[in-house]
Parts: structure tokens; C-alpha cells; sequence
């Protein structure tokens, strides 16, 4: 007997597989783990307006950038202008131009943004070196003094910039930072401060998201530089840390807006908050980052809703195995259970259960007619067929007649297979009798429901559609009690006499 | 308790379906030699060549116009069988019991028209009794004058004798009875009854029907245990044979006995049922693991029946 190591490796590497696969789509694609799962979305409409002078005009506008924050959708409106998006690093703007502009001009910029979860400001790179600041005479010793001061106290990057913090926003504040204050803005004269100690730092603008604000403006706060991670600082207030709900707009360190031939130039932000399918977000995501590789929404609609019912079937089969290797059911062909739970699923349960009884009784009847004919199996069994179009047409439009809607998705039961049950009912009846055609249509019945209540769950339709790995532990799963050698359940009972004293 | 525990029943030696098809019939039946014992028309021939005895052959029918020669072949006989050559567990099998100036009768003595047996025929041919719906032919045997020692155990119908052969060493045996309620059929799931017999004796040990220990035959009332197959070391050397024969590991055989010719070879089953183990009161798995850990045996037929009758009989 050969080993049976390679398939256990197998079936255990099928199940990390399929495991991973469906992990990594949900967590690295925010895919959602539970249908009908909602997430906030921001709508922020920024307004970029200014004087037109006559002159060739070119608006420089920075776009946010921010990881906490992913882009959904974003467009620019601008009629008359033209529009270019240059895409640096950590520096995306929006550049309008036109060559001659007069009077109020308004651009606007709309971006949907949802929340990542991803607080941390991770650097990608080491920052250079800043270059120190060159002090005016006046206030050169006294920014030397104050930050030696600081640098005494400190002892890493990051703990000279939070004393430095402190030491802004104190309630007694030294003459020394006074008068630095006095000519210089806290955000400024923090920046200043770090970068003469060669510690990189940059002003940042934010903007507080606030539902259904208007006429917003940026705020500046001061990214500093430590360990592979830039840390927020808030040194009008003192304080430390990404405030909630804050988007940064811009992180590149120059001005937010510039503008060429033009005068009195500003900028507005109004915002909305939103809720959207997680779902469908996550779907918009894997299509802006072109990530849909191993996904099925990157086929047409019609295709899309085929596999939806395709993808089903697995489930039903895992159903049909379970219910025949561990408690040992009977049915009336193998996998006809799944078929009939697929129809069910068209037509709803007990519609299903009502319509499939009605067509396999009339078709019994019809077919009893049949044997007494003695036709060759294959033309009756294709007598039976017509027969069974017919008797779900004459349902059709009986249950249209009398308004049931209902009735009309019974064109939805595979009509071969049913045609093949009732000639194999049909057989049993006449060798076994009705008894066995009951117990085993009966089962067949059962095993279809349950497949049925399995594959009409909602998230069970959410996940095989969602989570393609899912269909290699399935297939694992199979695998596996393909190699049960146990006792099925109904065994436990049939061989109860032999269990001993 | 409804349930047995499963501890219970592994402690009992019971085998499982799940542990017969994968263990047993996956392991000790080639599917390249399926076809010796689904084909009953190839079975016959192979134990014909083998020198074992079968029921005799009338004719054989393939197409469908030559079931209109049925009524030759069969009208100076007393009565006949037609069956389909790879029908399973006892489909599409039809009795006729007498013959009398071309009319036909079942064992209960009801009337088969001649339309009702074209009918019949035409359904094997079309495959309604066969494997998988293939296309079948059907076999038309003589019928076997059974052996009266059975009078009054069995119901309408031919007790049969199942054997189940490892490896060529019978190793459970149980004669199963028709009543009325299986309609004359001797399948266990239809109502049968099943003794099961003593592989050392042939004698009844214990008896089922519909999986329920019984002990009076529910038709004539006759004490079931005190059954004794006669000709028993014969069968049980004609069903060792058909491991030869066959070159399947895990075999089922189904053997009656004849009042003229003694023990004929029905048919062979790759893949016998589990009731045999309800029939004998315990389990198969205890003679089914003696065998395989038997070291590489290369015994005769006689030599397996001898060591079989030794080492399996129920008061071992």
C-alpha cells in the first residue's frame, strides 16, 4: 500500500491555500468578511478661486495625499481650462491652466475618499538631511539658547521634538521663545528648530472632516521625522498625535496653492459624509489599483450572475457528500439533489417543494400510461420529457390565470432530470413498490432542501462569489471524507443488533 | 439508546460502507476484472470454464427483434428466467414458474401475457436494469428445481446461498429466504430473510428480516436456526473457486442448490452488502483482518476450505 503522506500534504496545503487566498482578499482588499457590511465615506469638494488678471494663468493645486485615506473617485471641473494631474511622490497636484483669464474664476476639484484604517505615517525612505535655517541677527542667539536648552532634555529625535512642543505652548514660556514667537508662526519656528538640529520635519496641511461642512480651510501641523515614521505635531495647540477624523492634504512641504496671473487667490472645502456598501467600495478599489486579476467582477454583468449560480454548486455538493458518506442518506441519483436546490433557489422553497411534487405526480401518472404502451426507454423516457414541458406549461399559465405569481418560476426545474426521476420513481415503484420510492424521493427531497438552505444563505452566496479560495477548502474538505472510513450515522442504528450486550 | 455507539460496533468487528468501499472493494477488487462479475453473461462463461456449475443457459437475446424468438425457445421447458446480464442487485429479474401451451406463470400463479414479457425484454435491452443505463442483453436460464430440503423456509421463491470469499477463503455465509412481503425476492432490503449459517456446519446461527433479529419465518413459522444447508463443504469449495476464477479479493457469491445438480453459481457481487453481518449477529471485520494478516499464503482450494472452516466457524 502506497503512503498516504503526499495526500494529507495536499489536502493541508489546499486548506492554507484556500484559507489565505480568502484572508488576503479580505483584509488587503477590504473586501467585506460579512454581506450588507457599510463603511463612511467622505465626499470633500475643494474650491479654488481667484482674480483674473488678462494674463496666461496657472494654478498649481495640491491634491491630498494621505494614508489613512484611499481614493475612490476623483475628478476636476474647470470649463475652459486645461487640466494636467502630475503624479510625484508624496507631491500630487492638479495644474489648470489657460491663456488668458479675467475676473472671478472658480476651479473646482471633488474626491470620495474612504477610510483605510492605516493611522501610521510609515516613511518609505530615510528623509534627507534638512538644511539648517539661517537666523536673522537678531534672533540668531536666542533660537542657539532655546534649543540647547531643548536638546538637554531630550534624548532621541522624537523626544527633543515633543519637549520642544511642550516647551511652545507652555503657560510660562522663556524669553527666549517669546521672542522667537513674536517673529515667527509656532508651526515655522518648530520646523525651524528641528532642522537646526539636522532632525527632518516639514509643515503639512490637514483638513478636519466634519459632516455637511462648508467654507472649510486647511489647518498646518508639523510632520517629524523618527525611526522610519513621520509623527504629527500640533505646535499652535502643543499637542501630539493625528487628531480624528483628519485628512492630509498636503504632506510634500511646499505651498498648498499657487497661483501664476492671477490675484486675491483662495481655497474653500466643503464635505459630506456617506455611507456605502463596504462591498461594492471594495470592488471600486480593486479597480482603480487594477487588482481584480483573481476577481469575477472584471467580467461582464451577464457572466458575473452565471457564476453567482455556478459557484453555488460546490456547496451543494459538499452537502450531498456529507449527507451520504457520514449519516447516509439515500437518494434517488446522486448529485439530482443539487440540481433541484438550484431550481429551488429560483423558485423559493416551498413553491419549490409544491411545484416538484405536482410535476413528478402528474408525470408518475402519465408515465404509468406510458408502460402500458411497451415503448423502446428512449422513446419513452423522451415521451416523458415532452410530457413534463408540457405539465410546467399548463402550471405556468394555470398559476398566471389565477394570479399566483409564484407559479411561474417553476420553468426554472431542470427538465431532463426531472423527466429521468420520474422514470426512476416510476421503475421503483413497480419493483420495490411505493414504499422505497417515498423513502428514497423522500431523501432526495431532504438532501435538496438542505443543500437549498446551505446555498441560499446570504453569506454563503457572499463568500464563494467573494472568497474564490474558499472553493479549495471545499475541495479539501471533500477530499478528506472521500478518505472517511468511519461508520455512517444511520449504520449507528441499522446495525444496533450488533453492538453486543 | 436509538444509536449504537460507535466504540461498541468497532469493538464488534462491524463493517461500515464507508470502510467496505474504501478498505475492501478499493483495495482487493481491480476494476479491470469488474467486468467477469458485472456481465452475468461473462460470469457464465468463465465458470463454465472453470468447472463450476451454473443454471442452464436457454438462449441469450441482444436485439430487439429477436425477442419475437422468445416463445421458441422457451415453450418445451417447465419454466424459465429471464435476466439482465448487468443487472444489480436483483432488478429486472422475471420469474415464470410454468409453462403451459405457451401461456406463462409466476411463482404466485399470476398470468404474464406475452406483450408483458416483450415489454420486460425490451426494457433490459434498453438498458433500465443495467449499470450506469447501458445497453443490455438479456439471458433467458433454465429455472432451477430447487431443492426441497428448504420446503417450508422459503416463501414463492429460491433460497439462495450468500458467501462472502477474502481472498479466496470463504469467510461468512448466510442463506437468505424470500417471503411474502419481499414479493419472492430473496434481496434482504425487499423483506428477506437472512440466516445467517456457520461457515464449520452450514447450520443456522441466527436470522434478520428488515434488519430486526427474528426467529420464526414470518410466512410458515418455522424455527429459522435449525436451518442446515446441505452439499456445505461443496458450496463452500465452489465459492472459493470463484476467487480463481474471478481475481477479485472482496467477492460476494450467490450460490442455490438444485435438486438434481446440486450447487449452482448464480452470480458474482463486487461489491456485497453489509446485511450478511446482521444475518450472523456480529461482525466481519475480525475474519476479514485474519485473512490479510495471514503471511503470503499459497494454498489450494481445498487447503482455504479446511483452514476457513477452521478458523471462522462462529464457535471459533
Amino acid at each position: 500500500m502506497h503512503s498516504r503522506k503526499p495526500f494529507y500534504i495536499l489536502v493541508v496545503m489546499l486548506f492554507i491555500a484556500g484559507i489565505t487566498a480568502s484572508v488576503y482578499r479580505g483584509i488587503e482588499h477590504s473586501v467585506p468578511f460579512l454581506p450588507g457590511k457599510q463603511v463612511q465615506s467622505w465626499a470633500v469638494d475643494a474650491k479654488v478661486s481667484f482674480q483674473g488678471t488678462g494674463e496666461p494663468s496657472e494654478v498649481s493645486f495640491s491634491l491630498p495625499e494621505d494614508p489613512a485615506y484611499e481614493i475612490l473617485v476623483e475628478n476636476a471641473t474647470s470649463p475652459g481650462y486645461g487640466l494636467t494631474i502630475t503624479n510625484n511622490r508624496f507631491d500630487r497636484r492638479a495644474i489648470w491652466s489657460i491663456r488668458s483669464a479675467t475676473g472671478q474664476q472658480d476651479l473646482y476639484y471633488k474626491v470620495t475618499l474612504i477610510p483605510t484604517g492605516q493611522e501610521r505615517l510609515l516613511a518609505e525612505s530615510e528623509p534627507a538631511a534638512p538644511t539648517p535655517y539661517m537666523w536673522p541677527a537678531t534672533e540668531s542667539a536666542a533660537a542657539a539658547q532655546a534649543t540647547e536648552e531643548v536638546w538637554a532634555k531630550s534624548a532621541t529625535n522624537l523626544s527633543f521634538a515633543q519637549q520642544l512642543n511642550q516647551d511652545l505652548n507652555a503657560n510660562e514660556r522663556s524669553q527666549n521663545i517669546e521672542l522667537l514667537l513674536a517673529g515667527n508662526s509656532p508651526s515655522k519656528l518648530f520646523v525651524r528648530m528641528l532642522h537646526n538640529k539636522s532632525i527632518p520635519a516639514r509643515e503639512v496641511s490637514g483638513l478636519f472632516l466634519e459632516d455637511q461642512r462648508r467654507r472649510q480651510q486647511l489647518s498646518t501641523f508639523v510632520e517629524v521625522y523618527n525611526d522610519g515614521e513621520w509623527h504629527l505635531f500640533d505646535p499652535k495647540t502643543g499637542s501630539q498625535g493625528r487628531p480624528e477624523d483628519l485628512l492630509l492634504w498636503d504632506r510634500s512641504g511646499t505651498s498648498v496653492l499657487d497661483v501664476i496671473g492671477g490675484v486675491n487667490s483662495q481655497v474653500n472645502f466643503s464635505m459630506l459624509q456617506d455611507t456605502r456598501s463596504a462591498l461594492a467600495t471594495a470592488i471600486d478599489v480593486m479597480k482603480n489599483d487594477n487588482a481584480l486579476d483573481f476577481s469575477l467582477y472584471q467580467l461582464p454583468l451577464e457572466e458575473q450572475s452565471l457564476f453567482k449560480g455556478i459557484l453555488l454548486i460546490p456547496i451543494g455538493v459538499l452537502m450531498v457528500v456529507f449527507l451520504r458518506v457520514l449519516i447516509g442518506i439515500k437518494t434517488s441519483g446522486t448529485f439530482m439533489p443539487v440540481l433541484i436546490a438550484l431550481a429551488f433557489i429560483q423558485t423559493t422553497l416551498i413553491t419549490g417543494l409544491v411545484g416538484f411534487l405536482l410535476i413528478v405526480a402528474f408525470g408518475l401518472m402519465i408515465r404509468s400510461y406510458l408502460s402500458e404502451l411497451n415503448l423502446l426507454l428512449i422513446s419513452r423516457i423522451s415521451a416523458v420529457i415532452i410530457v413534463v414541458i408540457g405539465i410546467i406549461g399548463l402550471f405556468t399559465l394555470l398559476s398566471y390565470k389565477f394570479g399566483l405569481s409564484e407559479g411561474l418560476t417553476i420553468t426554472f426545474f431542470p427538465m431532463i432530470i426531472l423527466a429521468w426521476t420520474i422514470e426512476r420513481m416510476s421503475i421503483l415503484w413497480e419493483e420495490e413498490g411505493a414504499k422505497e420510492v417515498f423513502i428514497q424521493g423522500g431523501g432526495s427531497l431532504f438532501v435538496a432542501t438542505l443543500a437549498y438552505l446551505a446555498m441560499s444563505a446570504t453569506w454563503v452566496q457572499h463568500w464563494v462569489f467573494n472568497f474564490l479560495g474558499i472553493h479549495l477548502v471545499i475541495l479539501a474538505l471533500v477530499l478528506l471524507m472521500g478518505q472517511y472510513t468511519g461508520y455512517r450515522l444511520l449504520e449507528l442504528k441499522r446495525f444496533k443488533p450488533l453492538a453486543g450486550e | 439508546m436509538f444509536l449504537a455507539n460507535p466504540s461498541a460496533l468497532t469493538r464488534g468487528g462491524v463493517l461500515g460502507m464507508n470502510k467496505r468501499n474504501i478498505d475492501y472493494i478499493g483495495r482487493y477488487n481491480p476494476r479491470k476484472y469488474y467486468k467477469r462479475v458485472d456481465d452475468k453473461l461473462t460470469t457464465k462463461q468463465l465458470a463454465l470454464a472453470n468447472n463450476i456449475a451454473v443454471p442452464d443457459l436457454i438462449g441469450t437475446v441482444s436485439e430487439q427483434h429477436e425477442i419475437n424468438d422468445i416463445p421458441a425457445m422457451v415453450n418445451d421447458t417447465v419454466g424459465f428466467v429471464i435476466k439482465p446480464s448487468k443487472g444489480s442487485g436483483g432488478k429486472g429479474i422475471l420469474v415464470v414458474t410454468k409453462v403451459d401451451n405457451g401461456r406463462y406463470y409466476k411463482p404466485n400463479g399470476q398470468e404474464v401475457t406475452p406483450s408483458e414479457v416483450y415489454r420486460h425484454v425490451s426494457n433490459v435491452l434498453s438498458g433500465l436494469f443495467s449499470l450506469g443505463g447501458n445497453p443490455d442483453v438479456a439471458i433467458v436460464e433454465g429455472l432451477i428445481q430447487f431443492d426441497p430440503v428448504f420446503d417450508g423456509y422459503s416463501y414463492e421463491g429460491v433460497p439462495d446461498i450468500r458467501l462472502i470469499v477474502f481472498k479466496g477463503f470463504p469467510i461468512m455465509g448466510m442463506i437468505r429466504l424470500s417471503t411474502a412481503a419481499s414479493d419472492g425476492k430473496a434481496n434482504l432490503h425487499q423483506g428477506a430473510v437472512g440466516v445467517g449459517v456457520d461457515i464449520a456446519t452450514g447450520k443456522g446461527l441466527h436470522a434478520v428480516q428488515f434488519d430486526k433479529p427474528i426467529d420464526l419465518h414470518p410466512d410458515t413459522q418455522k424455527e429459522l436456526t435449525a436451518i442446515q444447508v446441505p452439499q456445505w463443504d461443496t458450496l463452500l469449495h465452489t465459492a472459493s473457486k470463484a476467487y480463481e476464477m474471478s481475481e477479485l479479493g472482496y467477492l460476494g457469491t450467490d450460490m442455490v442448490l438444485d435438486k438434481y445438480r446440486g450447487p449452482l453459481l448464480l452470480e458474482l457481487n463486487a461489491r456485497p452488502g453489509l446485511a450478511i453481518q446482521i444475518a450472523n449477529g456480529r461482525g466481519i471485520l475480525n475474519n476479514l483482518r485474519h485473512v490479510e494478516q495471514m503471511p503470503n499464503h499459497n494454498m489450494s482450494v481445498e487447503e482455504r476450505v479446511v483452514y476457513a472452516k477452521k478458523h471462522f466457524s462462529a464457535n471459533s
